[in-house]
């Protein structure tokens, strides 16, 4: 069977080297330069001055760094930039513990009303965050939680798609690693942390790279909870900030470019883990 | 029952427990923490909202039951069904728009092996980017020659300049290019891990049978793809519904301008509850929001299913 198996791929795979599959990977090669145009744009004219915005070239006459050095040097730039690294951080190891722990529970622990959880748990993930705001809001200037890092982080700590994520992880676990765990006289808590979760580590950096993403991304939240600028994520700084350039376009270019080389440098050292994570939460999600 | 007998009584009891009602004590203690934050972040709020709705609170004067006069006065506002039709405009066009470009991507990605990852990886980044500096970029792009990039092309082709973020009828679809662009990668990754959980040994017994590519693509590949497509086609819509950041960012001085013909529902609920703070007639809007995600996704899955 291998054997008519691998003699078809050599038939296919010497079939493909043909102009077709040729044209096919130019036009492919050519489409994903087009995709990455508007980040390379960015990044030439954030390397431009202001006489040379209006050259279109992509390759900058004489590329300097005083755009970054003029838009890091007061400091607010390093003060979102920690602001974000701070919240994204914090709640992608709440979620990674926390909803581990519900999925965990979940998938492996029979007990009345575990059905019940279940099912209300991942009906929270039919209400739109635009429909919570309101109130959380409300809950967070009563609570003082306005222009803090807890009223930016508190309503991700937990998600019902990580939850859903890794209970579906944590089923494909068998319980005999468990009981083994339980032989030897371990609580349940320790068999749960050590032998349980180092066995869905995938799912841990996809759940966690995610979550990651999505906070550092994060823009209407943030916007609606800082009024002052010491605790703007970037993106809500970095939108008031090019509002206030105007139209110096260098300015503006510098600052997105700030606000994205961080996430490149993170996938070009991880984009293994990264591409089979987003794999894996989306076939599992 | 005093705080020094606590530990005692609770410590025989515990003795008491046999194993299994042990572990449902575990799991109960695990789910402790989650609960009280699933209550009071997710439900409550949730009941809040709908409550607020039927309120007149504005910030300055305390709530008033006010019936369903938010709900009355939201169908009769002309804004409203222009943000209505519009939230519709970004749903019709990119939903259909991003899946099939991401469809063809990922079918010819799939079979590339010449730096394959390398390719994958220009398609990926973009879904990598924050949305509120890709909004300003394009803004950028847009802008009239000497500045923008697209007029300085279209310039160059001997095409007249076009206004896009200034136009009635071009700033919508000029808004969607970034939100579809950015969204590319995702779909793509997510078409590939579904074309390769299809078993090779269809593809194989149907080349065997000398059937044509196109065939094998309509008659095997996209009916077994359905999983993947329903997600992505009830995944993408949700995104397209919700769409927000590009909009603020892109027609900054009038946010959903010009003349509110790019204005999403959520840019409306963000503009009457934190600007206007007509947090009553906001909660509405939210619900009002959440009925049309709710009836768009089982419309969506309804169809999906049955073909």
């Amino acid at each position: 069977m291998t054997t008519t198996a691998a003699a078809l791929e050599a038939r296919l795979s010497r079939r493909s080297i043909r102009p077709g599959r040729i044209i096919a990977w130019t036009l492919l090669f050519l489409g994903g330069v087009v995709m990455m145009t508007p980040i390379l744009f960015m990044l030439s004219t954030s390397l431009k001055d202001a006489s040379q915005v209006y050259d279109l070239r992509l390759i900058p006459e004489s590329p300097s760094f005083d755009n970054y050095i003029a838009v890091l040097s007061d400091g607010r730039f390093l003060r979102w930039f920690l602001n974000s690294l701070l919240v994204a951080v914090c709640v992608t190891v709440s979620n990674v513990f926390f909803d581990s722990l519900v999925g965990y529970t979940l998938a492996k622990y029979q007990f009345r009303g575990r059905y019940f959880i279940f099912i209300a748990i991942l009906s929270t993930l039919m209400i739109p965050t635009e429909m919570l705001v309101i109130p959380w809001y409300l809950m967070a200037s009563n609570l003082g939680w306005i222009d803090t890092y807890w009223g930016i982080m508190f309503p991700g700590m937990m998600t019902a798609f990580g939850t859903f994520l890794m209970k579906q992880f944590f089923e494909t676990v068998p319980d005999e690693f468990l009981e083994a765990g339980r032989v030897d006289g371990l609580n349940e808590f320790t068999i749960w942390w050590r032998v349980a979760m180092p066995l869905v580590t995938p799912a841990l950096s996809a759940l966690a790279i995610f979550t990651f993403l999505g906070n550092w991304t994060a823009f209407f939240w943030p916007l609606i909870v800082t009024n002052s600028r010491d605790l703007y994520t970037l993106p809500v700084g970095l939108s008031s900030f090019a509002v206030e350039q105007a139209i110096q376009w260098e300015m503006i270019m510098t600052g997105a470019s700030l606000a994205t080389i961080p996430t490149l440098a993170v996938f070009l050292l991880l984009q293994r883990y990264i591409v089979r994570g987003v794999m894996l939460a989306g076939l599992k999600g | 029952m005093t705080a020094t007998a606590l530990p005692v009584k609770s410590g025989r009891v515990l003795d008491r427990l046999s194993l299994r009602q042990k572990r449902v004590l575990w799991a109960w203690t695990f789910l402790a923490v989650p609960i009280v934050f699933y209550g009071a972040i997710r439900f409550w709020p949730t009941l809040e909202a709908f409550a607020l709705s039927f309120t007149n609170w504005n910030l300055l004067r305390p709530a008033a039951f006010v019936g369903l006069e938010n709900y009355k006065r939201l169908l009769v506002d002309p804004l409203f069904w222009q943000v209505f039709r519009n939230t519709f405009l970004y749903l019709i066009i990119g939903t259909p728009v991003s899946l099939v470009i991401s469809f063809v991507i990922a079918y010819y990605l799939d079979r590339v092996r010449f730096m394959h990852g390398f390719i994958r990886a220009l398609y990926f980044i973009p879904f990598l980017t924050t949305a509120v500096a890709m909004a300003w970029v394009w803004r950028w792009f847009y802008q009239p020659v000497p500045i923008g990039v697209f007029n300085a092309a279209l310039t160059w082709f001997g095409i007249p300049q076009q206004p896009f973020l200034r136009s009635t009828t071009q700033a919508l679809p000029a808004i969607l290019a970034p939100a579809v662009w950015a969204g590319l990668g995702f779909q793509v990754i997510i078409f590939i891990a579904g074309l390769r959980a299809i078993p090779t040994s269809y593809y194989e017994a149907a080349r065997i049978d000398g059937v044509s590519e196109f065939t094998i693509l309509r008659r095997i590949t996209l009916p077994l793809l359905k999983p993947t497509i329903v997600f992505l086609v009830v995944f993408s819509s949700i995104g397209f519904l919700r769409i927000f950041d590009q909009v603020y960012n892109m027609n900054f001085n009038d946010p959903g301008g010009p003349l509110n013909t790019t204005k999403p529902i959520v840019l409306m609920i963000y503009q009457t509850a934190f600007k206007s703070l007509d947090m009553g007639y906001a909660a509405a809007q939210t619900v009002v929001l959440f009925m049309i995600l709710l009836a768009v996704s089982l419309i969506q899955l309804r169809i999906l299913k049955d073909r």
